[in-house]
C-alpha cells in the first residue's frame, strides 16, 4: 500500500462526502471540538460529552440497520449490560490503580460477547426482516424487567447492590494509572477529550470498514441477500460481523455512560430508551455514517432542550419528529439536505453534481 | 464426453406429490444445453435442487464427479456453478458498477476488479450506465447485469433460469448472442427456458422434462420434430413454435 491509497480507504460508494472540502470541514470540526473546552463552562463540557457518549451506539445501529438492513432494538440491551457490568466490576475492584479501566475493558467484552451470542442464534437460526426487531426488542425489555425487580438485598454481586428500579449508584469514574504512577481521572474536560478521541477513531474506522470489501458485501446483503449468497458469500457471517460490531459500540456507550454519570438504571433499557437510537439514526440518515453522527447529535441536543421544559412533551415531540421524517425524508434529513444542495447546484450551473449517483436512491428509500 | 453435471435417481416429493421422479439427467462439458418442459414439469424444482434451495428426497446430484447434495449454496458456487435467477437478482440501490464489484472483489484486487468491471459492462452493453443505480435500469438491462454478475465468477457451469423472461424480441435476441459468445469462450451453459425462439437461437442439445422425468432428449431439430413433445407442450399436435 502507498500513501496514495490511504484516501481510498476512507472514501467510497458507501459514504457521502469525499472531496477536499469535506475533509477540510471534518478537520475544522475536530479542531473546534478540541478547543471548545477552553471556552465553555464545566457543565456544558460535561453535557457535550454526554451527547457524544450516545453517538457510539447510534453509529453501531447505523452499521447494523442502515448498512446491513437489520433493524435492531437490542442496542439498549447491550448498552445496559455493559453499563451494569462496568458498575458491578468497578464497585468490586474499587477505584485504585487502573481498576476502573479494567472494568471498562471487561464490560466491553461482556456486552460484545452477549451481542455475538444473541446475533449468532438469531442470524444462524434464520431470523430476519421484521423478526430481528421483535427478538431484539423482547431481549431488551426482558432484561429491563429483570433488572427492575432486583431491589432486594439478596440481589448483589460481591459488594455491588443492583438496587432494582432505582439502579446502581456511586460507581467509580473511569481512571487509569500510568507507569510512573501518575493517575488520569476521566472527569470533566478529560472525559470529554476521551469521548472526542474515541468518536474520531470510531468514525474513521467505520468509514474504512463500510468502504471495504466487508462493507460492499454488507450493503449487498441489505439489498438482496439471495444474490449475495449466489455470489458465493456466506451472508450470515457478514450479518453477524456487523451485529457484533454494533453490539460493541452500544457496549462502549453503556460503559462510558455509567462511568460519566456514576450510575445506571433499568430505565436506560426500557421501551422509550430502546426506541431512541432508532429515531436518532432515522432522522439523520441511517445509510451514511456522517448523517447518522450529525443527526444523532442534533436530536440528542434538541431532546435534552425539550426535556428541560417537559419530559412527556419531549417524548411526544420526538415521536412526531419520527413520523414527519418517515413522511418527508424517509432516508433522513442530512441525506435529504445533501441531495437538495446537489440539485440546486446542478440547476445553478454546469458544475459537476455534489453527491454520488446512488444518493437519489438513498433519499427516496423508506 | 465427460458429464459435467449429472443427476442419478433424483427424486423430490412434497407430501404426496412427486415433482421430480427418479430423474437421470446430464450436461456435457462445453455444451449449451436447454432444459424445457410445460408448466409443472419440475423445471423450477430441479433448478432449486441443483442450487441447494431444496434437498432431494432421494438420489444424487454430481458436479465434476463430486456429490453436491450436502453442500450449501455458497459451497456449490465455490465448486464452479454460477446462477442467474428468473427474477433479476441485483442490488437496486447500488450503482451498476458496484453490483459487479461485489461479485468480483473476493477473487481480484482493486485494480483488476476495476478492469474486469469495465470489460463485463462492455460485454453486456451497460458501460454507459456504470454509475446509475441498478434499480433505475430497464428490465432487460437488469437481466443483463445479473448475467454479468453470474459470469464474473468465471464459472465452469453457468446456470440461467429463464433469462429472457419479460424481454422484448430484440432484447431476447441480444441475450442469445451473449449466451452464444460465452459458449464460444468455453463455458458450459445450462438454460431453463420457455421461449422456443430463444431455445432455437442458442441450443445445441435439449432435454424435455415432463412430470419430473426426462421425456425426450436430442438436438433442437429432433425435439421440434418430436410429435409427442408437441403434444405435451401444446396439448395437441400443433407446432412447437
Amino acid at each position: 500500500m502507498t500513501l496514495r491509497d490511504i484516501p481510498v480507504l476512507f472514501n467510497g460508494p458507501q459514504t457521502l462526502g469525499r472531496g477536499k472540502l469535506f475533509w477540510l470541514g471534518v478537520a475544522a470540526v475536530i479542531v473546534a471540538a478540541a478547543i471548545y473546552p477552553q471556552y465553555a463552562e464545566r457543565f456544558a463540557i460535561s453535557n457535550t460529552a454526554y451527547f457524544g457518549v450516545w453517538v457510539f451506539m447510534a453509529l453501531g445501529l447505523g452499521l447494523i440497520w442502515g448498512y446491513g438492513g437489520m433493524l435492531s432494538f437490542g442496542q439498549t440491551a447491550f448498552f445496559g449490560l455493559a453499563g451494569y457490568a462496568y458498575g458491578v466490576i468497578a464497585i468490586n475492584l474499587g477505584a485504585a490503580h487502573s481498576y476502573p479501566f479494567l472494568a471498562l475493558i471487561c464490560a466491553l467484552a461482556i456486552g460484545t460477547a452477549f451481542a455475538a451470542v444473541l446475533g449468532y442464534f438469531m442470524i444462524y437460526g434464520g431470523i430476519n426482516g421484521v423478526f430481528v426487531g421483535i427478538v431484539t426488542l423482547s431481549v431488551t425489555l426482558a432484561f429491563a424487567t429483570f433488572m427492575n425487580q432486583t431491589a432486594g438485598p439478596q440481589w448483589r454481586i460481591g459488594r455491588a447492590r443492583l438496587n432494582g428500579y432505582n439502579g446502581m449508584t456511586r460507581i467509580p469514574s473511569l481512571s487509569i494509572d500510568w507507569l510512573d504512577g501518575h493517575r488520569i481521572r476521566f472527569e470533566g474536560a478529560t472525559f470529554y477529550y476521551l469521548v472526542l478521541g474515541l468518536l474520531v477513531v470510531t468514525y474513521l474506522a467505520l468509514r474504512v470498514l463500510v468502504n471495504s470489501r466487508f462493507g460492499n458485501v454488507l450493503v449487498g446483503t441489505r439489498e438482496n441477500p439471495e444474490r449475495v449468497e449466489l455470489l458465493g458469500y456466506d451472508v450470515r457471517r457478514y450479518q453477524l460481523g456487523a451485529f457484533t460490531i454494533g453490539g460493541f459500540l452500544a457496549s462502549l456507550s453503556g460503559a462510558l455512560y455509567t462511568a460519566w454519570g456514576n450510575f445506571i438504571v433499568p430505565a436506560s433499557m426500557a421501551l422509550p430508551a430502546a426506541a431512541m437510537p432508532i429515531i436518532w439514526v432515522a432522522v439523520g440518515g441511517r445509510e451514511d455514517l456522517t448523517a447518522t453522527l450529525v443527526g444523532s447529535f442534533v436530536v440528542l441536543y434538541v431532546f435534552q432542550a425539550l426535556t428541560v421544559v417537559s419530559q412527556e412533551y419531549a417524548l411526544v415531540a420526538i415521536g412526531a419528529l419520527l413520523v414527519v421524517t418517515v413522511l418527508i425524508a424517509p432516508g433522513g434529513y442530512v441525506i435529504w439536505a445533501v441531495d437538495m444542495a446537489s440539485r440546486l447546484r446542478r440547476r445553478a450551473g454546469p458544475s459537476p453534481p455534489l453527491s454520488d449517483p446512488a444518493l437519489k436512491a438513498r433519499t427516496q428509500r423508506g | 464426453m465427460a458429464k459435467l453435471l449429472e443427476t442419478h435417481g433424483l427424486t423430490k416429493r412434497f407430501g404426496g406429490v412427486t415433482v421430480i421422479d427418479d430423474l437421470n439427467f446430464g450436461v456435457d462439458e462445453g455444451t449449451l444445453h436447454c432444459l424445457i418442459g410445460p408448466n409443472g414439469a419440475g423445471k423450477s424444482t430441479l433448478f432449486k435442487l441443483i442450487v441447494g434451495r431444496h434437498s432431494p428426497t432421494a438420489g444424487s446430484i454430481r458436479f465434476r464427479g463430486r456429490e453436491l447434495t450436502h453442500l450449501s449454496t455458497a459451497a456449490r458456487i465455490h465448486a464452479g456453478i454460477s446462477i442467474k435467477m428468473q427474477v433479476p437478482g441485483i442490488f437496486p440501490a447500488l450503482p451498476v458498477a458496484q453490483n459487479l464489484t461485489i461479485a468480483l472483489q473476493h477473487r481480484l484486487g482493486r485494480a483488476e476488479t476495476r478492469r474486469e468491471v469495465e470489460r463485463l459492462l462492455d460485454f453486456v452493453g451497460l458501460a454507459a450506465d456504470a454509475t446509475k443505480p441498478a434499480g433505475q435500469l430497464g428490465h432487460g438491462q437488469k437481466q443483463w447485469l445479473e448475467i454479468a454478475m453470474a459470469i464474473s465468477l468465471r464459472p465452469t457451469l453457468l446456470f440461467l433460469d429463464e433469462p429472457t423472461a419479460g424481454l422484448s424480441p430484440d432484447e431476447t435476441f441480444r441475450t442469445g448472442e451473449m449466451v452464444l459468445a460465452l459458449k464460444r469462450d468455453g463455458m458450459t451453459v445450462l438454460v431453463v427456458e420457455h421461449d422456443m425462439t430463444f431455445v432455437r437461437q442458442i441450443a445445441e442439445s435439449v432435454t424435455v422434462l415432463h412430470f419430473g422425468r426426462v421425456f425426450a432428449e436430442g438436438t433442437i431439430d429432433e425435439i421440434a420434430a418430436n410429435t409427442a413433445v408437441q403434444e405435451i407442450y401444446l396439448g395437441s399436435t400443433g407446432h412447437a413454435h
